[in-house]
């Protein structure tokens, strides 16, 4: 048994569709996500990412922590705290672009 | 000759810093991105100096001292900077914990108290000289667990009142005798005390709680009668919307009998009757509620809001309690402080780099003060007033 035509460009477009999410975000909108990300993320987890009344999100403190989990974080926040889900103002391909963003270690 | 010109530069120089004037007219804002500050002249409005180099400011606030020169800044950091406003230097600065979030200063001006995050506790420092008084820390449970601490305030009688978020308690500190501080400690005043503030007079703190509806009252005059519960149920148990900023406690927001503020994930400002502590009623606004503040003289109430809403700011007359006026200034309005009568306010615009003054009278925008990402505006009229 073999494959279909389009079942290998299912595959396919699944394997590259990670990778293909983030060009997919315009840059001025990656602008945007950077000056939410820094300023109003920040606003709890501190504008260099180290925390606040929400917990650190610097890159060590991160480890083992997979950019689909932290984009889910972001998307759905964490009920009975008070991260709020973001689900509203932001899109999956942009919460998995600052998920990236985090992992990566924000730029100061 | 060259050295000539020099020295005329110095005395130019030293001529210009040293000119004798008041300090009632002056204020500051937080750069918060470039570890800066502006200072302020409310007379004519312009700036008139910037101080760098002052750490993380997310989140930073200030204090001043009862002489109104210096402002103490603390960062989110830790750093607690102290700020000669005349000459437009820093002129003290410590690293006091790993992560801070607020402070207050004394009745008698002598103490500076800084809340703190991590580790979670109070720390008291000399005005003057900033070194340690005393070191509180949050310490609740059996195991010994720290909490985070916010809502930290002077009230009457040289105290500090502040709330435990973790904990949910409230405590007050009294730095009468600074040797031997004491504590009195208020427990299961309600989950995730997120601000508070106290009233002019010294008399109530009050504690917004994020974990359930309804806020805490303490009354300073008969602490024996305990922590109050006020406006519970507020949310009528509906799903709370997304709150996308933890909203702030400052100040007070009085006209006559009536407070005004903000509800936590409704888009409704609250109004408390002041004799009852009941709600009076509440108020349909754009957004999460974010500052809710009165113009000095409390015929007006102005209100911010947290995303996506934060372009925008609302005005109610706290006589007919209606929105009487919607103001665009621009994306990112984070702080507002109006002038010490009222006339103007100033507002910070984060995302488009401006500090706006408006006319509270005509709402007319009156100027536009270039600002490297500014948040909280402080005033030199703070310095006498309690809980500020």
């Amino acid at each position: 048994m073999h494959m279909t035509r389009s079942a290998w460009l299912a595959l396919s477009f699944l394997m590259v569709a990670p990778l293909a999410a983030n060009d997919d975000i315009p840059n001025d909108r990656q602008q945007e996500l950077r000056n939410l990300l820094i300023q109003d993320c920040g606003s709890c987890h501190g504008l260099k990412m180290r925390g606040g009344l929400g917990p650190a999100l610097v890159p060590d403190k991160l480890q083992g922590k997979s950019a689909d989990y932290l984009s889910s974080v972001i998307l759905d926040g964490r009920p009975g705290t008070a991260m709020p889900p973001w689900r509203a103002l932001l899109s999956p391909p942009e919460a998995h672009w600052m998920a990236d963003q985090l992992l990566q270690g924000v730029p100061q | 000759m060259k050295r000539w010109s020099c020295c005329l530069l110095l005395a130019l120089v030293s001529a210009s810093t040293m000119a004798a004037r008041g300090t009632g007219d002056l204020g500051l804002f937080i750069e918060r991105a470039s570890s800066s500050v502006q200072i302020i002249e409310t007379s004519g409005n312009t700036s008139i100096g910037r101080i760098e180099g002052l750490g993380d400011l997310s989140h930073a606030s200030v204090v001043y001292s009862r002489d109104a020169r210096y402002a103490y800044l603390f960062g989110r950091d830790g750093g607690l900077s102290k700020l000669d406003i005349l000459d437009a230097k820093l002129s003290g600065r410590i690293l006091q914990s790993g992560n801070s979030i607020g402070g207050a200063i004394s009745q008698d001006g002598r103490l500076v108290a800084v809340s703190n995050y991590k580790p979670g506790g109070v720390k008291v420092f000399n005005a003057d000289t900033l070194e340690l008084v005393a070191d509180i820390p949050a310490t609740f449970g059996n195991a010994g667990q720290r909490s985070k601490v916010i809502g930290l305030v002077d009230a009457p009688g040289q105290k500090f009142v502040f709330a435990l978020w973790d904990a949910g308690e409230i405590w007050v500190l009294d730095m009468s005798d600074q040797a031997n501080p004491s504590i009195e400690k208020f427990t299961n005043i309600g989950r995730n005390p997120y601000d508070a503030l106290i009233t002019p007079d010294g008399r109530y703190y009050i504690a917004g709680l994020f974990g359930e509806d309804g806020m805490a009252l303490l009354d300073l005059w008969d602490p024996a009668a305990g922590v109050k519960r006020i406006l519970p149920n507020y949310g009528k148990g509906e799903q709370k919307l997304p709150v996308y900023k933890m909203p702030h406690l400052e100040g007070w927001a009085v006209a006559g009998d009536l407070a005004f503020v903000p509800a936590v994930g409704r888009h409704e400002v609250l109004v408390i009757n002041m004799r009852t502590w009941q709600e009076a009623a509440r108020i349909k606004v754009h957004g999460q509620p974010i500052f809710v503040m009165a113009r000095p003289d409390g015929r007006q109430v102005w209100v911010n809001f947290a995303l996506p809403h934060n372009d925008s700011i609302q005005i109610i007359d706290t006589q007919t309690l209606a929105v009487i006026q919607q103001l665009k200034p621009g994306k990112g309005v984070l702080h507002m402080e109006f002038e010490p009568r009222g006339e103007e306010v100033w507002l910070s615009v984060r995302d488009e780099d401006r500090v706006e003054i408006y006319d509270t009278r005509t709402f007319e925008r009156k100027r536009s003060i270039p600002a490297t990402k500014p948040s909280g505006i402080f005033f030199t009229a703070r310095a006498h007033r309690i809980g500020l």
